[in-house]
């Protein structure tokens, strides 16, 4: 029963990892991309630590996996957060079929809040010059 | 609310140190039991019921979550495996009710882990927060989806 269970759950693992690398290559842009990566890989190396712990069955395993998978799932998410949040400030455009932007020129969000800055910042500079 | 998980805890620690086995198995068994215990005694006082309803939701939240997440991911698999695009990106200015820093993240974390969306950034006065998604067949589902299956839940389990 527990031998069919770390089968099961070490193939979806990597099955998560294979799907994540492989969507790197096909995704379209860089937003798509990151959503694909970040949460197949989270989920591909939840499955196979489980997986290590079923298959040692001791108590210290058991507790470094599951203090790994706690760590894992808190900091990922605001990885990614960060990662995306850069990107959008540097100006990275998204897919050509996106449906919808947003974002883009919003009075509330920190981007463009930063864009402004930039923009008043610029022209005092080039004046000192 | 507090006092009641305290207790539960203890209960927890004095099973498993009659019975004398450190497994998690045990744990969770003696979890269940202290439980079924403090609930049977505080039946009939309304004043101290938090606590009992909260943990059977949690367990809910999790399950659902879960059964989001597992769905979400063969989407994007099958997305990732076929040679042509089904996916309708973009990005959602969506306003939330969490209104703590705590709230805020364990909501941000929720939306990040499941997949095909990513938070991408919160505005200045914790009011907005803008995600980016990528199966978007109506936006206004969308945003209702996410109120109604992950932030109402969250939000009665958390406050």
């Amino acid at each position: 029963m527990t031998d069919i269970l770390i089968m099961i759950l070490s193939t979806l693992g990597a099955l998560f990892i294979l799907v994540a690398s492989v969507g790197i290559y096909k995704m379209p842009d860089f937003y798509s991309r990151l959503s694909v990566t970040i949460k197949a890989a989270t989920l591909g190396i939840g499955a196979i630590l489980i997986a290590s712990a079923l298959f040692f069955a001791e108590f210290s395993v058991t507790t470094k996996t599951i203090s790994i998978i706690f760590f894992l799932f808190l900091t990922a998410p605001v990885a990614g957060y960060l990662i995306g949040k850069v990107a959008y400030v540097n100006g990275t455009k998204l897919w050509k079929h996106s449906i919808i932007d947003e974002m883009k020129d919003d009075p509330d969000s920190f981007c463009t809040q930063v864009k402004e800055k930039e923009e008043e910042v610029l022209p005092k500079s080039e004046s000192k010059k | 609310m507090l006092q009641n998980f305290l207790l539960n805890i203890l209960l927890t620690l004095v099973w498993v140190a009659l019975t004398g086995e450190l497994n998690y198995t045990n744990f969770g068994f003696g979890f269940t039991v202290g439980f079924l215990l403090l609930w049977f005694l505080n039946r009939r006082r309304t004043s101290n019921h938090d606590y009992f309803l909260r943990v059977p939701k949690i367990f809910a939240f999790m399950f659902n979550f879960l059964y989001d997440m597992i769905r979400a991911n063969i989407e994007v698999t099958i997305d990732v495996i076929t040679p042509n695009y089904n996916m309708k990106p973009g990005i959602v200015k969506y306003e939330m009710d969490a209104k703590s820093d705590f709230e805020i993240t364990m909501l941000a974390n929720m939306i990040a882990l499941t997949p095909g969306t990513v938070v991408i950034d919160i505005s200045k006065d914790k009011r907005y927060m803008f995600i980016h998604a990528m199966y978007l067949k109506d936006i206004e589902g969308f945003k209702r989806n996410l109120k109604d299956r992950t932030e109402k839940k969250l939000l009665e389990i958390i406050r």
